[in-house]
């Protein structure tokens, strides 16, 4: 069987969930005809019908509200954002409406928003944003971002089904370069629990999406170049968080670094490392450390967009800091 | 507007409407300025938990329009929508106990006024941003749709709300769909302190409709006949498949946006001139003068509100709050309730805490 691209999983993850539930409908800008500018609908429109892949004006806030409307009634929607920068336009709906239903109202808004984010595409200031810690701050969402391809499938699969709202973080970088075999049959990643993509014991890096791969080819030269085993935790979900899978690395390795994409102040850095210090601080050997983008927009020329975002060097660097602390 | 017939030989009755459906109209004006009289009391006293806000002189175009509903109908009101709660069946009872902040209340405490829901009855409630409930009432007419269910979707903006993105995005997007969706603008002069004028430069609210290819009705806000006949138009388009309608009725706030506001941005003899016109004093001459209604039958409906609203009040004013911890309840489906953080409970002694729990040590 061949590989299947983290793209190609998110779309069979969506289109069985179409298959399997005639509650679930798509609705986003371009999704329908074009198949989205990724062609992460292709060939639902032709599948599903306009009925349930619905081609909206451009308009974030309508598509959001519509959507929680229509789950408010007991349909299970899934929005695109075309690029999740335009979730900001969105934010009103989201924050204000959406993430309060359930506690205020008693409404129940089983929805999922999902869209591609992310750098090291050249895509510049908008076309590259990790608009997570926006959206970690806002109780009544969760939040979701997927590393593989296998997460990728189960996770959207489980977002739709979960009977709340489910922000979709997925990482275009990884779209058509990270690919695996996918086990036949049902695939579903519960939301909330960790992953340790790889284990170590002398340190450990806490992250998420695409930078998880980066982590790994840190680990991967940090093993080689200096004899450390580096354990790597893919939260795979921010809210919820995975606090005890953190706490189990950390007091197993007692050095951690975290590792983001986005900027740094008032990064989800700055959560998690908080929460190790009420945690495992007695268990640490080394201060807790942040490897996170550059406090600017996101710029386009390659030379710029390199330095501003994290590089595999920048962990191994800031790894070797901490075991040599 | 007033009808000069002769009471004598009764006039027909409008609208296709019964004699005992226009007597409705009263009874339903009547509980809501009543429900708002008794809350103002109940304000002075203290015993008010936040704002109270006040429909007096609108109370024509909410009542007029949710009567113009089916049952399986949804709207979705404003502030000044009472009437249209109460018409789609909100009881004085849950009102007072959101008022007054009760466990009982139908947001257990959560939310304030007339912010609560129920789908079965047919209401959502509004949120505080305005124009929001656009795109989210244009989801509910995108179920029905969906679903091939005959059943309209109604949502209030205000004059302010329409200036709003939501509201752009929303009716736009519900009319492009051709979605079953009455947008009702009630057009009361004031946005807090800010008059029509300073939302927009077009002629009339109304005039909207055309760039959204829709049709645009305006009627008399204070004639609470009028304001059902419009909105039932605009009800039945939408039932039969005609898509969205605008429409504004023109009415005024003769109270401040909430009782702590003073008004003092209002001209000397705005108010006084609209109490002149006042939906209420207006309908009941007009009963009496076409016959529609005996002066016998409005004093017994005036003691049918009264009578009910004094039940209620005895219900709930000495009812329990809620319990704190239950503010941790109902974010999620699953987890059902938020952890009460260790360092929210005890500061527990040197690693005596079981963190990866979450909870009190």
């Amino acid at each position: 069987m061949p590989e299947t691209t983290y793209l190609e999983a998110i779309r069979q993850g969506l289109w069985e969930e179409m298959e399997r539930d005639p509650r679930v409908f798509l609705i986003g800008e371009d999704i329908g005809a074009l198949g989205g500018p990724f062609r992460v609908t292709d060939g639902m429109l032709g599948r599903f019908g306009h009925e349930r892949v619905i081609d909206t004006p451009v308009s974030e806030q309508a598509i959001v509200g519509a959507a929680a409307g229509a789950a408010h009634m007991g349909l299970r929607p899934v929005c695109e954002m075309q690029f999740i920068d335009f979730i900001a336009c969105a934010y009103d709906l989201l924050t204000n409406y959406v993430a309060t239903a359930r506690y205020r109202a008693g409404l129940a808004t089983p929805m999922v928003v999902r869209g591609p984010s992310g750098g090291y595409v050249r895509g510049g200031p908008f076309h590259s944003q990790n608009p997570e810690a926006a959206f970690l701050h806002t109780p009544g969402l969760k939040i979701v971002c997927p590393a593989t391809a296998r997460d990728a499938k189960g996770l959207i699969k489980a977002a739709i089904r979960d009977e709340d709202p489910v922000l979709f973080f997925e990482h275009k970088y990884l779209y058509r370069r990270v690919k695996e075999d996918l086990p036949e049959g049902e695939l579903l990643t519960p939301i909330g629990p960790a992953r340790v993509a790889r284990e170590g014991r002398d340190l450990t890096i806490v992250t998420w999406s695409a930078m998880v791969w980066k982590a790994l080819e840190a680990a991967d030269r940090l093993e080689r170049e200096d004899g450390l085993a580096v354990e790597v935790v893919d939260l795979r979900t921010l809210m919820p968080m995975d606090d005890a899978a953190i706490v189990r690395s950390v007091r197993k390795t007692n050095r951690v670094l975290v590792a983001h994409e986005d900027t740094r102040t008032g990064g989800v850095a700055g959560e998690i490392i908080a929460r190790i210090n009420e945690q495992c601080f007695e268990w640490l050997d080394a201060p807790v450390r942040r490897v996170c983008a550059h406090d600017v927009p996101l710029p386009f020329a390659p030379t710029l967009e390199d330095f501003v975002l994290p590089q595999a060097e920048d962990l191994v660097a800031a790894c070797r800091w901490l075991a040599g602390y | 507007m007033t009808s000069s017939a002769p009471a004598a030989h009764g006039e027909p009755l409008p609208a296709g409407l019964t004699r005992s459906q226009v007597l409705d109209f009263y009874y339903w004006m009547r509980l809501t300025r009543s429900l708002e009289e008794r809350l103002v009391n109940l304000h002075r006293q203290g015993k008010v938990v936040g704002g109270l806000f006040r429909s007096l002189g609108q109370e024509a175009d909410s009542v007029g329009s949710a009567y113009a509903l089916e049952p399986g109908d949804i709207l979705s009101p404003l502030i000044r929508n009472l009437g249209s709660m109460l018409v789609k069946g909100a009881t004085p009872l849950e009102v007072l106990r959101q008022y007054l902040a009760k466990a009982e209340s139908p947001t257990a405490g959560r939310e304030l006024n007339i912010h609560f829901n129920d789908l079965e009855r047919g209401f959502i409630g509004q949120v505080s941003p305005l124009g929001a409930m656009v795109p989210v009432m244009a989801g509910v007419a995108l179920y029905f749709k969906m679903m091939k269910q005959p059943r309209v979707g109604l949502v209030y903006v205000g004059d302010g709300a329409m200036s709003t993105g939501a509201f752009h995005e929303g009716i736009n997007f519900a009319a492009v769909q051709r979605l079953p969706l009455v947008v009702i603008c009630e057009n009361n002069g004031y946005a807090y302190s800010t008059p029509g004028r300073l939302q927009t430069a077009a002629r009339h609210l109304v005039d909207k409709a055309m760039g959204y290819g829709i049709p645009g009705i305006r009627a008399d806000g204070n004639d609470v006949i009028a304001t059902y006949a419009v909105t039932r138009e605009a009800v039945e388009r939408a039932r039969a498949g005609g898509g969205v309608t605008l429409v504004e009725l023109v009415t005024y706030r003769r109270q401040g946006h909430a009782e702590h506001d003073d008004q003092r941005y209002v001209p000397p003899g705005e108010v006084e001139a609209w109490e002149k016109n006042d939906p209420i004093d207006r309908y009941r001459s007009r009963l009496t003068e076409t016959g529609w209604a005996t002066s016998v039958e409005i004093a017994a409906t005036d003691a049918r509100v009264d009578a009910e609203l004094d039940t209620a009040l005895q219900r709930c004013v000495d009812e329990p709050v809620p319990y704190a911890s239950t503010a941790l309840r109902g974010v999620y489906a699953d987890p059902p309730a938020a952890p009460l953080e260790w360092y929210r409970a005890v500061m527990p002694s040197r690693r005596a805490v079981e963190p990866s729990s979450g909870r009190d040590a």
